[in-house]
């Protein structure tokens, strides 16, 4: 597979990144799509949460085991490191905490991988300051006064917070969307990327 | 398959199959045991396709509509869910459904005659669990010759059947859908059983539980169906149902009769009981329910699940204060720590514990294409094992 293919939206990266055959817990699993292609092509044992009911019955559809549950209830049923890898993919801008998500996320899993689109984007910046209202892009779709997004953040902030819940980002791969395709870009992240995926550890199973 | 269907499934009609002997969960055991059951479907030639119905404190075996010998349909219990169409789909599935141990519709019960005295057994029945009323499925299944369950499905009562299935015969069950039950009653509900089993015990006619030569405990039993009744509805449902509206009269008689329409809906639940319950089955479903712990040699609920390879649906719905929400979540939270295949969803509905019975879209949503997603369970069973 080439490294274009590899790189078909941001779920697909998500996807690269989780490693074959290991226990995968979904938070914010949607349809089940996610775990369903980490199931089917990288023979992972994979468990869903979720709050809505399309999704919940989707994933049933798929044959996914999945728990309805509010993820800003916490995930107090899930043991300690019960999960190789837990993944919160577009989720962590729609919870009321997401601190208490990331350090729930980082208990629960050796790694997680977290995805969110990057308000620090040049268009996002550019909207805000040049026609002075809230963005509405491809990435950040929704009118401020209609939208799940919720907690909007950057890069930067989420490597803040990631310090704060006592995690370490031990990888960040920036993304550009366009119509056609989904870019990596190197420097100047903060500013060009739209889309970001974190893989996160916490520090004290990485100094373990 | 279909082609040989005829009415509205292809029903065995009641049968009932006798076993020599019982061995209860609690010691002692039990000779010549009967069990009334009914299946509906065929069994695939691989065995895969037979589903276990367990049904709850007042059913009986008859969970699907079939045609009776003079022509006529007689419903079934849960035949919103269990027919040609329906999510337990009778077409694809074995449907398989009996009448619980200690009961009163053609299984060996209280109401039976004790071989020993030639009379009823009364109150002499030995007090049966849960686990026995598995057990004597699991028997029952043996005989029938279905050797594996591609599901295990029951609601309330019928729900810790199917939760106990799958603990105590793990390897035979592919999966098990809880609706609506628990792992174990709380204080509310076993008081609630209290109140009905007091006024069962209290009846001038119980006479000791051996009233079946004279007049029955009729007052006693249907006091205990109207509090039953009470806490299937939720309050939002009976406010719908019935409000303050009054019977028949624009006043108030001013006089003890009944008169709230709601007065009027107790009644004749409990009158239409009586016709076809025993008050002492009431008394033994209900002391099962109370000492039903699935995870009662456990010193923490997770352990049970640990090697479980049975999936796991349970579902649950907003306003059922009886088997509320909280108890399943409890159970799922056990089997997610351990890393079980657990699905759990709670369904909004309006209608109390009794929604498993009046809530058949949003279940079937669920629950038919979870037991699709078992076709060739017990190949990947072994593949994975």
């Amino acid at each position: 597979m080439t490294a274009q293919e590899l790189l078909r939206g941001d779920l697909r990266l998500v996807a690269s990144l989780v490693p074959e055959g290991s226990r995968v817990l979904d938070l914010g699993c949607g349809d089940g799509t996610l775990l369903a292609h980490l199931h089917d092509e990288r023979s992972c044992a994979v468990r869903g949460v979720e709050l809505s009911r399309e999704g919940i019955v989707e994933c049933v559809r798929k044959g996914i085991p999945v728990v309805q549950a509010d993820l800003d209830e916490g995930l107090a049923a899930v043991g300690d490191g019960a999960f190789d890898t837990v993944v919160l993919s577009q989720t962590l801008q729609v919870v009321r905490r997401p601190d208490h998500v990331l350090r729930e996320m980082l208990r629960v899993g050796r790694t997680g991988i977290v995805s969110f689109p990057n308000f620090a984007n040049w268009r996002v910046r550019g909207y805000l300051a040049l026609r002075g209202r809230m963005p509405v892009s491809e990435t950040i779709p929704y009118a401020w006064y209609d939208t799940p997004n919720i907690h909007h953040t950057t890069i930067r902030d989420f490597e803040g917070l990631c310090r704060e819940v006592g995690g370490v980002v031990v990888d960040q791969i920036a993304l550009v969307s366009s119509r056609r395709e989904v870019r990596q870009v190197g420097v100047l992240a903060n500013l060009r990327a739209d889309t970001a995926v974190a893989v996160v550890a916490s520090e004290s199973r990485l100094a373990r | 398959m279909t082609a040989m269907t005829a009415g509205p499934a292809l029903a065995s009609g009641p049968r009932t199959l006798r076993l020599r002997s019982v061995e209860l969960a609690g010691g002692g055991r039990l000779d010549d045991v009967e069990v009334a059951y009914e299946t509906y479907g065929e069994l695939a030639e691989d065995g895969d396709n037979a589903v276990l119905v367990c049904h709850a404190l007042s059913g009986d075996a008859h969970v699907a509509a079939s045609d009776a010998d003079d022509g006529t349909t007689r419903p079934g219990w849960w035949d919103v869910m269990v027919g040609p169409g329906k999510a337990i789909d009778t077409e694809r599935y074995f449907v398989i459904c009996s009448n619980v141990l200690g009961g009163c519709s053609g299984t060996t019960g209280p109401g039976s005659t004790d071989s020993e005295t030639g009379e009823p057994f009364g109150l002499k029945f030995p007090l049966v669990t849960i686990e026995d009323m598995v057990d004597v499925q699991a028997a029952l299944l043996d005989a029938i010759g279905v050797p594996r369950l591609r599901a295990v499905v029951g609601g309330s009562m019928g729900g810790m059947q199917a939760l106990s299935w799958a603990l105590r015969y793990p390897e035979r069950v592919g999966s098990c859908i809880g609706i609506a039950t628990t792992w174990r009653l709380g204080a509310q509900a076993i008081a609630f059983n209290e109140v009905g089993r007091t006024a069962i015990l209290g009846d001038p006619h119980f006479a000791g539980g051996d009233y079946y030569d004279g007049p029955r405990p009729e007052h006693g039993l249907a006091t205990a169906r109207m509090v039953g009744h009470i806490t299937y509805l939720s309050e939002e449902s009976m406010r719908a149902k019935f409000g303050r509206r009054l019977r028949e009269r624009d006043a108030h008689a001013f006089d003890f009769v009944t008169e709230f329409e709601v007065e009027s809906y107790l009644a004749y639940q409990g009158r239409k009981f009586v016709e076809r319950f025993d008050a002492n089955t009431y008394l033994y479903m209900t002391k099962a329910m109370d000492y039903f712990d699935l995870c009662a040699n456990a010193t923490d609920p997770s352990e049970v699940f640990a090697w479980s390879p049975v999936r796991f649906l349970l579902l649950t719905f907003t306003s059922d204060w009886l088997f509320p929400t909280y108890q399943s979540r409890e159970i799922v939270g056990a089997m997610q720590r351990v890393g079980a295949d657990v699905t759990f969803a709670e369904i909004e509905s309006p209608y109390g514990h009794d929604a498993f019975l009046l809530e058949p879209e949003a279940q079937a949503e669920v629950m038919a294409p979870f037991l699709g997603s078992l076709d060739g369970w017990r190949a990947r069973r072994e593949v994975s094992s």
